[in-house]
């Protein structure tokens, strides 16, 4: 691969403009991706609307709110996860980079290799073992050059702060790990692909809290690596790990929406809404 | 743009992300093909399982639509080779030896099926392995265990032997699925009965057995369904009837046992009849699985 392929395919795949690529990032500079009056039915009824926002690279945008405000729902739009569910319509405009999610030329197999999720339960698959868990993502993909894929085995355990504890029973079946460790091989399994995006619905939900210790101060160290958008309905996870945050609320119609997008320390301190102080003080929800 | 090096070289991550980026476009239209041929290879052996089944439909209905005429529904049927006649003897007999056979299962496969569901213990482990063989024993070996034990030792064919037969196809089903169905139901359900201060008992009629009805009349129905359609277990025990016999502690007639004795009769008529008995079989077991799934649909709907 020449220099020059390769860079183009970066500018391409991050959806940069060439300056882009070569001003130092700072976090919050460039937008990775950008959500434009996003609205998902089910069977026709709204089940979240109208949602603008852009998430920045090198940082974590939390979506948070109170059940049924539809974080889930609006995170899952994202990776396009609806197209399982044929009752879903998602519609509005979500960009990733120049890459319109939701176009018909859009593949949505190549997308989510763009945009990884991590879901509220760890599920790896269980008849494979940590290392070919680790490598399902390149597998699936087309990837069978094996130094690409022991380098993003590595890489990735690595980075999802695994490797130390399984780099001697990569052969070990992943459903041996603990809790925890299952859902950091998710995390890696995530990563291996080299997402630009990465998507995770409630990734503590299920775990103790010192597991879920060492998942908030992973996706801290990951953000350098991968924009994150992470949803919680925890308040104090979304202040501890993330930069920016969306608040969402279920409104009349039962249909969430979004009621203020800032950075965390803003929107925790002094909103500009008060339903978003009400529910940041704990009055509801 | 000497700049362009330091990009891929200075980055491992954005450099991976590109190659496996480039692969992953590269093969996607391979990968396309591959699962377009996959999934249409999958149409292909559901068309090809199916093909049999509508065969045996249509060529059923084909052939035994004509013999439905009154005189099927109405008349016993005829000695041989005089024309005319019906399957009314074998429609009551089927109708009497499968009430009974229901009437006495039910209770068993349900009770049963609770008690699995509610104890994992040795004894239910035991039970419910007896019940998984029970299912896959051969009917014909049923057939010879209830002549054995019904037919010897009372002394003659009858009914009731016949629903003794069917009855031990149907209890290990209904047990099965009962335990399915109330395993069904939350735990939390029963939970929140206990700290109300209700006894296991109560709470299994009051609370379990309700909520788990729409399973438990599926799972009787498909029983019900199995056990009216085997031939087997009635050949050794009701013997046949040519006549009109609504005593079950007589010999009777069925239709399972009616179609099989008829289609190997060398009469134009009497396999007519066959055919028509075989369609009307058919028939009842489509409408007792279309309306075990409704039943149990409508009342999920309801419950809710």
């Amino acid at each position: 691969m020449t220099d020059r392929s390769s860079t183009n395919n970066i500018t391409q795949t991050l959806g940069l403009t060439t300056e882009e690529v070569f001003v130092a990032h700072e976090p919050g500079t460039s937008k990775v991706m950008r959500l434009e009056d996003v609205s998902v039915a089910f069977n026709g009824r709204p089940a979240v609307r109208g949602v603008t926002f852009d998430a920045y690279e090198k940082e974590v945008t939390a979506l948070i709110g109170p059940s049924g405000s539809g974080k889930t729902t609006l995170l899952r739009a994202l990776n396009r996860m609806h197209d399982t569910q044929r009752s879903a319509k998602v519609t509005g405009r979500i960009m990733l980079g120049d890459t319109d999610v939701n176009d018909r030329s859009t593949d949505p197999t190549l997308l989510r290799s763009r945009v990884g999720m991590v879901f509220q339960r760890p599920n790896p698959f269980p008849t494979m073992s940590i290392y070919e868990n680790s490598v399902a993502g390149l597998r699936f993909n087309g990837v069978r050059k094996k130094s690409l894929l022991d380098e993003a085995a590595e890489s990735s355990l690595v980075a999802a702060a695994l490797w130390d504890s399984v780099r001697d029973r990569l052969k070990v079946s992943a459903s041996t790990l603990s809790g925890g460790e299952q859902q950091r091989l998710c995390i890696a399994r995530a990563l291996a692909v080299e997402p630009e995006v990465l998507l995770m619905d409630e990734p503590t939900s299920a775990l103790d809290p010192i597991a879920t210790k060492r998942i908030e101060e992973l996706i801290g160290e990951l953000k350098d690596r991968v924009t994150i958008i992470i949803v919680t309905h925890n308040m104090q996870q979304a202040m501890r790990v993330s930069d920016r945050c969306a608040f969402l609320l279920m409104a009349e119609d039962r249909s969430g929406e979004l009621i203020e997008f800032a950075a965390t320390s803003k929107l925790f301190s002094e909103p500009d809404d008060p339903r978003t102080l009400d529910y940041v003080n704990g009055r509801f929800g | 743009m000497t700049t362009l090096s330091f990009d891929s070289s200075a980055d491992p991550i954005l450099s991976r992300r590109a190659e496996i980026q480039r692969i992953a476009s590269a093969s996607v239209k391979r990968r396309k093909v591959y699962s377009k041929v996959g999934i249409g290879f999958c149409l292909v052996c559901l068309v090809i399982a199916c093909i049999p089944l509508l065969a045996i439909i249509g060529y059923t209905i084909a052939k035994g639509l004509p013999a439905w005429t009154t005189t099927f529904f109405t008349q016993p049927t005829k000695p041989e080779g005089i024309p005319g006649g019906g399957l009314y003897n074998a429609i009551i007999g089927s109708l009497i030896i499968d009430a009974i056979a229901i009437a006495v299962t039910v209770p068993f496969g349900i009770l049963g099926g609770l008690f699995l569901a509610e104890s994992d213990g040795r004894i239910a482990g035991a039970v419910r392995f007896a019940a998984d063989i029970l299912t896959g024993v051969p009917s014909i070996t049923i057939g010879i265990f209830g002549y054995i034990i019904w037919v010897k030792n009372v002394g003659s064919y009858s009914g009731y032997a016949g629903a003794f037969a069917i009855g031990i196809i149907m209890v290990p089903v209904i047990m099965r699925a009962a335990e399915t169905a109330i395993r069904g139901v939350p735990t939390t359900l029963s939970e929140a009965g206990l700290s109300l201060g209700a006894r296991k008992l109560t709470i299994a009629r009051r609370v379990i057995l309700p909520a788990a009805l729409p399973g438990l009349i599926t799972g009787v129905l498909l029983a019900v369904a199995r056990g009216a359609g085997e031939t087997a277990p009635l050949l050794f025990t009701i013997f046949g009837n040519q006549f009109i016999q609504t005593n079950p502690a007589k010999p009777m007639e069925a239709l399972p046992l009616a179609i099989y004795n008829y289609s190997s009769q060398p009469y134009n008529d009497l396999i007519q009849i066959a055919w028509g008995g075989a369609l009307l079989l058919m028939a009842v077991i489509l409408v007792l699985n279309v309306g075990s799934r409704l039943i149990s649909a409508r009342l999920r709907r309801e419950q809710r």
